[in-house]
């Protein structure tokens, strides 16, 4: 039997306006059979979408086709014309999106969506469309298959939208599915639950897919074969088994390398000691915060009466799902947002809750790093002056050493110095955040709110700017407050850890006490989601009980009782979701928020 | 893409690739040298026209200019001839050389409008970043006193202001400029409100910067772009808004002449087939039009323009 799909010597290059032409894809060659899954690894700029979208006989503006055929069924798609493509896509190819939310119209039902290009394109009738349609919802293990269709978008969770899209993509019982980093903008409990729906879904369905996607922890789930590219040409192609046991090429081993270990016991980054002091640099007390209160509408507290302390010289991680207030702890910190209840101590020291209100000292103590760099550089100044303006702003010094300062600040961030006269756009997404980061630290700070710096990176860029953080830490003695919803980040960079579960610090203390048990029944969940770069990890994992419990749950604010009530596989009906759980303290400083007793931990684990 | 060996050791053989090459400079197509090419060669008229004109805007031109050799007729008629060596464009209904006229009334036509636009420009900005961010009371009155003049038809507020008080050259032009400042207001305010909750931004305030640094360092320099496009078509539009106040006898007045008004003033020549009509519409038509194809490569610059296939 001949490949479903076939990409042979495959070409594609961009006109650049100067009208010379740069390769981005060039001569690449592999095959996919029917109930394959063949995944495109690769960093940003490789071209894994380039030839993703290939297959759909698309490419993108400023691209074109510079030779080498895409054969699907033996017919070439390459050298198509308009319509017969237009036949092809959505009914032989289909195509899954990034980000499922920008890709719902919020005004249709799903039901009308997930039906649409079927009806449209007339393989089936309204009635037909919609019988398949719930088929889909059931085998994606959606919840109320019938009456899912009359919903829109916004009534369903983030990770249900994403299997939805897969509903939309299958709709048409397309022969070949190509999947854009389906997972990559998804919480790590919510990617399991997607992850598992999508592997399951294509083994029922027996169709092909083409998975793109920077993560190897997440190839080694789904795929049979795995294409590994880099700047556009093939590195290393073969069977799943194969490349993850035995990678022959060097820059495979280097994805390999850059895939962060399970979160575990002993993996924190030892405080020097030499900064600490006995003041806490941040003390946080009795802190309620959240939105709205004004004017009568009803205040949402993001955050609900949490205690947290960061010690001088410490790396602190904050995490939690999306939703859980990890970002506004840290806009609270900043003066950002300021506080509704309870205060925010520096150095001691009580802060005013909001910006204007504190002087420029304080202001310099407590720098924020944003979560993506791209829209946090000012897209109209030169990296001189992002970097001197805070120089500027706090030290005031003299040009020449304003200039030798900038230099200083590049070097420290490991970047050229001739990079002073660039601007961001002219940078790559790694390189821009070791800019932001720079921001941060060019005015000498005490305390850096580091927002998901790493989450918006490919796996080898983000792994290098882990390690400059490690770098930057020893260097400086900075305490960094690092905030993110990948467990793993933070156990390879954090002395102290802090868990957030909608609003409430369910567990905290050092880096090996929350990562060895007892734990918290929702670092559990959190620990146990992270993927493993091993096949077959993923069907363990749904076998757990706090999988069973925990997946597919969204996270919801509540006033009385623990908020993780309702996804606990510990949970005692009639006191967790009515009492405000006790907090245990299990010494050095290490202390979970929970009705069960600690012996009853002990029990578990 | 080469692998140039990079600073740090562990990225010795695979460096991080780049993004997309930046695109800084505006290109432009032939449509937009063309364009180019004409606002240049009105500008150059506004500067140079009353030097270049054969005649003043407002000379009757001798009936003996026009005495055709060897003719018995002493007093041939002077009005709505056609081009001669006298007259390269011919004349207008009263006798006057067009070319003269289209040479000063240029001065007067793209003037005006400038001086309009600019005063919109000034107004609309000013007022729109201070609704942007001056918290919800101030947006919302601005906005909604914006909205009700937005909501009467501008050649009627026009027409109804200047039968009130007049209309001299100065009060045309603050008043084009204030009616035309209520859109420029929407868009300056969308902007603002756009950039305001920007990262950049909030760095800058969590820096503790002030009002005026972000608004002038931070949220300026990123509402040039897509307001020069806008710029373009409102200078277009007050082009035309002017040419019609003076077509309709509300505008420029006689002897000072106007493309608009020069247009109305020779309506009455079209049935003898006279060009004097013509010309001054040619002459809107071609600064306008050339303006708008320069608009469109500054606006595919700034990412207004749909993807150029969608295959």
């Amino acid at each position: 039997m001949s490949p479903l799909l076939e990409v042979d010597d495959l070409r594609i290059h961009a006109q650049t306006d100067e009208g010379a032409q740069v390769p981005i894809v060039k001569g690449v060659s592999f095959a996919l059979n029917r109930g394959e899954v063949v995944a495109l690894i690769g960093e940003s700029g490789s071209g894994k979408t380039t030839i993703a979208l290939s297959a759909l006989g698309y490419t993108k503006p400023g691209l074109e086709f510079g030779g080498g055929e895409v054969r699907l069924d033996g017919r070439d798609i390459v050298s198509m014309g308009a319509e017969e493509k237009r036949a092809l896509r959505g009914q032989q190819v289909a195509y899954l999106a990034q980000s499922a939310a920008a890709s719902f119209n919020p005004a249709l039902t799903i039901g009308e969506q997930v039906t649409e290009s079927t009806v449209m394109r007339g393989l089936m009738d309204q009635e037909a469309a919609n019988q398949r349609a719930m088929e889909l919802y059931r085998a994606l293990e959606l919840p109320d298959p019938e009456l899912l269709g009359r919903r829109y978008p916004h009534q369903v969770s983030g990770g249900q939208l994403q299997r939805l899209m897969a509903a939309m993509a299958l709709c048409g019982k397309p022969d070949l599915l190509v999947l854009d980093e389906p997972t990559t903008a998804l919480d790590v409990t919510t990617q399991i639950e997607v992850l598992k729906a999508f592997k399951s879904v294509i083994q029922q369905e027996g169709s092909a897919a083409l998975y793109v996607t920077h993560d190897l922890s997440v190839v080694a789930q789904i795929a049979d074969y795995i294409v590994v590219l880099y700047s556009g040409e093939i590195q290393e192609y073969g069977p799943v088994d194969e490349i993850l046991n035995r990678p022959t090429h060097a820059y495979t081993q280097r994805l390999m390398a850059a895939v962060r270990p399970p979160p575990a016991a002993g993996q924190g980054d030892e405080g020097t000691g030499e900064h600490r002091r006995d003041v806490p640099a941040i003390e946080v007390r009795n802190l309620t915060a959240g939105y709205g209160g004004k004017g009568g509408s009803k205040a949402i507290k993001v955050l609900q009466d949490i205690n947290v302390t960061i010690e001088r010289g410490h790396s602190v991680g904050v995490i939690g799902e999306s939703g859980c207030g990890k970002s506004t702890l840290a806009r609270v910190i900043s003066g950002l947002l300021p506080a509704m209840e309870g205060e925010v101590l520096l150095d001691g020291e009580p802060l005013a809750p909001g910006l204007r209100k504190r002087n420029r000292e304080e202001l310099q103590k407590i720098q924020f790093v944003f979560q993506m760099a791209d829209t946090a550089l000012n897209p109209k100044h030169r990296i001189d002056s992002i970097l001197g303006r805070p120089l500027e702003f706090y030290l005031s010094p003299g040009r020449r050493e304003k200039a030798k300062r900038v230099a200083d600040l590049l070097q420290m961030v490991e970047l050229p110095t001739d990079f002073s006269v660039r601007y961001p756009e002219e940078l790559s997404g790694g390189q821009k955040q070791r800019i932001n980061l720079a921001r941060a630290l060019s005015a000498s700070p005490e305390v850096l709110l580091c927002d998901e710096v790493i989450s918006a990176l490919d796996s080898i860029v983000g792994a290098n700017v882990i390690e400059l953080l490690k770098r930057l830490r020893k260097r400086t003695g900075v305490t960094f407050v690092f905030i993110s919803h990948d467990l793993s980040t933070v156990a390879s960079f954090a002395d102290d850890i802090v868990v957030l579960y909608a609003g409430r610090v369910v567990e905290q203390g050092p880096t090996d006490h929350v990562l060895s048990p007892p734990y918290h029944p929702y670092t559990r969940l959190l620990i146990s989601s992270v993927p493993e770069l091993r096949v077959g990890w993923l069907e363990e994992t749904m076998e757990t009980r706090e999988a069973k419990a925990g997946i597919d749950r969204v996270v919801e604010l509540t006033e009385v009782g623990c908020p993780f009530f309702s996804r606990c596989p510990l949970a005692i009906p009639g006191t967790c979701d009515n009492l405000t759980p006790p907090i245990r303290d299990l010494g050095s400083r290490h202390k979970i928020e929970c009705h069960r007793s600690l012996e009853e931990f002990r029990g578990e684990a | 893409m080469t692998n140039e060996p990079n600073q740090t050791a562990e990225e010795m053989s695979f460096d991080e690739l780049p993004d997309a090459p930046p695109r800084r400079r505006i290109r432009y197509s032939w449509a937009g040298k063309l364009g180019m090419a004409v606002v240049i060669f009105w500008a150059i008229i506004v500067v140079m026209g009353p030097w270049l004109a054969p005649y003043h805007e407002a000379d009757f031109l001798d009936e003996a200019l026009f005495v055709v050799p060897g003719s018995d007729n002493p007093y041939p008629a002077t009005d709505f001839q056609p081009p001669s060596r006298v007259a390269y464009l011919g004349t207008d209904y009263l006798g006057r050389d067009i070319l003269s006229r289209i040479l000063y009334g240029a001065r007067t036509t793209i003037g005006i409008s400038l001086l309009s636009t600019l005063l919109a420009y000034l107004v609309g900005v000013t007022l729109g970043i201070a609704a942007a961010v001056g918290g919800t009371v101030l947006d919302s009155a601005l906005s909604r006193v914006n909205d009700a003049i937005l909501s009467m038809p501008t050649i009627m507020l026009g027409l109804v202001v200047i039968s009130a008080i007049g209309n001299t050259i100065p009060i045309l032009i603050v008043l084009t400029g204030l009616i035309y400042a209520s859109s420029v207001f929407r868009i300056a305010r969308a902007f603002g409100l756009d950039i305001m909750v920007s990262d950049f931004v909030e760095a800058a305030r969590v820096r503790g910067e002030g009002l005026w640094w972000i608004i002038s360092r931070e949220v300026l320099p990123n509402m040039i772009m897509p307001m020069a496009t806008d710029f373009g078509l409102r200078f277009v539009y007050i082009i035309l808004f002017i040419s019609s106040l003076s077509f309709l006898g509300l505008g420029v007045q006689p002897p000072q002449s106007d493309w608009g008004s020069m247009v109305r003033e020779n309506l009455a020549g079209l049935p003898y087939g006279a060009i004097a009509p013509l010309v001054p519409a040619l002459a809107i038509a071609t600064l306008t039009i050339a303006i708008n194809m320069i608009v469109d490569d500054v606006s595919a610059h700034s990412g207004g323009k749909l993807a150029k296939r969608m295959i």
